[in-house]
């Protein structure tokens, strides 16, 4: 399928870390919902339970993408809400406990919901990578403490793809009666999950990076967990999270997770196999440029990579020029102005670190538009080293 | 995403002026790779001290080479004594406004200008160095409080525009805040 521009023009979008088109099928699947069929699934007439049983479909939909049970996914509004939820509930299931272990490249949800909680008492171990993206497991595991009420790490990393071993470390935190909350927002879709195998207490989902509309998350929570809601309100979700549910949205996430199922082994074959060509041509094509992250470990459709001497939003603007949408891993593009904190915390060089660019696929990229960044990339690349001070004609 | 003016776009895609220039009589420049954007401004100055040619290599964004594009073509053909006049805020306005965000930009080609000439007019300037505030890109407490007072800055956000100083960790803000409240209550 083209991703068709509205101007005509052909994009290529590989920016799905960013977000992701809605599927087909999912839109398909949600329009009743936003006409018709506009019950009240908690009413007792069967216009609006006949929502509610649309719902409990979905649900059933969502656990099994992560080999959960039905009763343990809670529908929430995103997934920062769900990161959100999950540090809310893990501090007051453990009042007595005020410390918390992370790793120094999460996400924002995370990364500032904890900077907050600092500011307010808690201790709060934010635990290095390595150069590569690699989480320090021997310092995680001696910052755990009888004072640890909760260790949340991400399960794959968002600029860079990396993927942390979340399985060995739930096994430590749980021998050491701490509760382990990841962020797979990121992995969802892309690598198989499974929340029995992983022995995780809580997880967070969000529909948009999965081929669902944004404004829809999950919170995945091991039964028998003490769990309060973050959002009180209602008795919906079984008072776990009030307000009405988003209908349609959830019932698209439904869909929009079956596919992903179905998609595992093509985002493990063809999208992998499109990415390692996307970066073999430009690390052949392009001098001086680097991989971040470069690991076995990672997602199969993420590339970090960086372009020494030139600076993001440069190459993301010529690119835009030619329909190509990525990110940059330099903030000048979100009002921060050093290189974002994943590629500090990495030690990438400011060299490169201001000229890396993420590119992010999905089942919906071709070959064809691979060669296509192909081409345009490695002349953007020359175009702004040219006139770089810092390039020293080394091609 | 392209939130700039068309002269901005213009200057971005089709930059005047770019590249090394041969035996120039002056050289300026600013900024580093840690900061993420650097200028390096060449200028051709006659003997009656009219600049009459000028270029430059920048790395930075796309505002960064739009106010480097910019400020070759202000420059050019006019005497040094007028080009010490150019201020960031007419670069910005010769490009029809930067976002806030950005106005570092014009900054930085101000400032290599003016050490491009000092430089061949064999001007050495000393300044009272002042306390750095901010660790990430180097700023000193006077520098803010000039630049608050030269363009009228209402708060640390507008100085982290126009000089990108807590920009980086963030930690300096609340300093940069007093600092900026003193300046006001003095200007």
């Amino acid at each position: 399928m083209k991703n068709q521009g509205r101007n005509g023009m052909n994009i290529v979008y590989t920016d799905n870390n960013a977000t992701t088109r809605v599927a087909p099928e999912v839109l398909e699947e949600m329009l009743p919902y936003l006409s018709e069929y506009y019950g009240n699934p908690s009413s007792m007439h069967s216009f609006g339970g006949n929502v509610g049983r649309k719902i409990t479909e979905a649900r059933a939909k969502v656990a099994d993408l992560i080999n959960a049970d039905p009763d343990e996914i809670i529908f929430t509004s995103c997934g920062t809400e769900s990161d959100n939820a999950a540090i809310h509930a893990a501090l007051e299931a453990n009042p007595e406990k005020r410390h918390i272990v992370t790793s120094n490249v999460e996400h924002p949800a995370v990364k500032n919901t904890l900077e907050r909680l600092a500011k307010k008492g808690y201790t709060v171990t934010f635990v290095p990578v390595d150069t590569k993206g690699r989480l320090d497991i021997d310092l995680l595991y001696k910052s755990m403490s009888e004072n640890t009420a909760l260790v949340t790490l991400m399960w794959a990393n968002n600029e860079t793809g990396v993927i942390f071993p979340i399985k060995e470390i739930a096994k430590k935190a749980n021998e050491r009666g701490i509760l382990l909350h990841t962020d797979a927002v990121q992995a969802a879709g892309k690598i198989p999950i499974d929340v029995k195998d992983s022995g995780v207490d809580m997880l967070s989902l969000s529909g948009h990076k999965i081929h669902a509309p944004k404004g829809v998350g999950v919170l995945y929570v091991k039964k028998g967990l003490k769990f309060t809601s973050f959002m009180t309100g209602g008795h919906q979700e079984k008072g776990r999270r009030g307000g009405t549910e988003n209908t349609a949205s959830i019932i698209g996430l439904g869909r929009a997770c079956e596919l992903a199922k179905d998609h595992l082994g093509e985002m493990d074959k063809r999208v992998r196999q499109m990415r390692d060509y996307l970066e073999r041509q430009l690390l052949e094509k392009i001098p001086s440029s680097s991989i971040n992250g470069g690991i076995k470990d990672r997602l199969p459709n993420t590339l970090s990579i960086g372009f020494d001497a030139v600076e993001g939003e440069s190459i993301l603007l010529l690119m835009d020029q030619a329909g190509i949408c990525a990110s940059s891993g330099s903030a000048c593009t979100s009002g921060s102005l050093d290189p974002s904190h994943v590629l500090m915390a990495m030690k990438v060089p400011f060299e490169s670190a201001h000229g890396t660019i993420r590119f992010s696929l999905s089942i919906y990229n071709t070959m064809e538009e691979m060669d296509h960044i192909g081409t345009v990339l490695p002349q953007v690349i020359k175009r702004l080293r040219d006139m770089s001070p810092f390039w020293k004609n080394k091609d | 995403m392209w939130e700039y003016t068309d002269k901005v776009k213009d200057h971005f895609l089709n930059p005047r002026n770019v590249g090394a220039m041969e035996n120039p009589d002056a050289v300026g420049e600013t900024g580093s790779l840690s900061c993420g954007d650097a200028l390096k401004l060449f200028l051709k100055i006659n003997k009656n001290d009219r600049i009459t040619d000028a270029s430059f290599m920048t790395f930075g964004c796309a505002s960064a080479v739009a106010s480097s594009s910019a400020l070759t073509e202000m420059v050019k053909g006019i005497t040094l004594d007028d080009a010490l006049k150019i201020t960031n805020d007419d670069i910005a306005d010769y490009l029809d406004g930067l976002p806030k965000a950005k106005m570092h930009c014009s900054v930085m080609g101000q400032d290599a200008l003016r050490k491009a000439i000092n430089n061949y007019r064999g001007i050495q300037i000393m300044e009272k160095p002042g306390n750095v505030v901010c660790e990430c890109f180097g700023v000193t407490d006077i520098e803010i409080i000039n630049a608050v007072k030269a363009n009228h800055l209402e708060s640390a956000e507008d100085v982290t525009g126009y000089l990108k100083a807590g920009g980086g960790c963030g930690n300096c803000l609340e300093r940069i805040e007093e600092i900026v409240e003193a300046a006001k209550a003095e200007a």
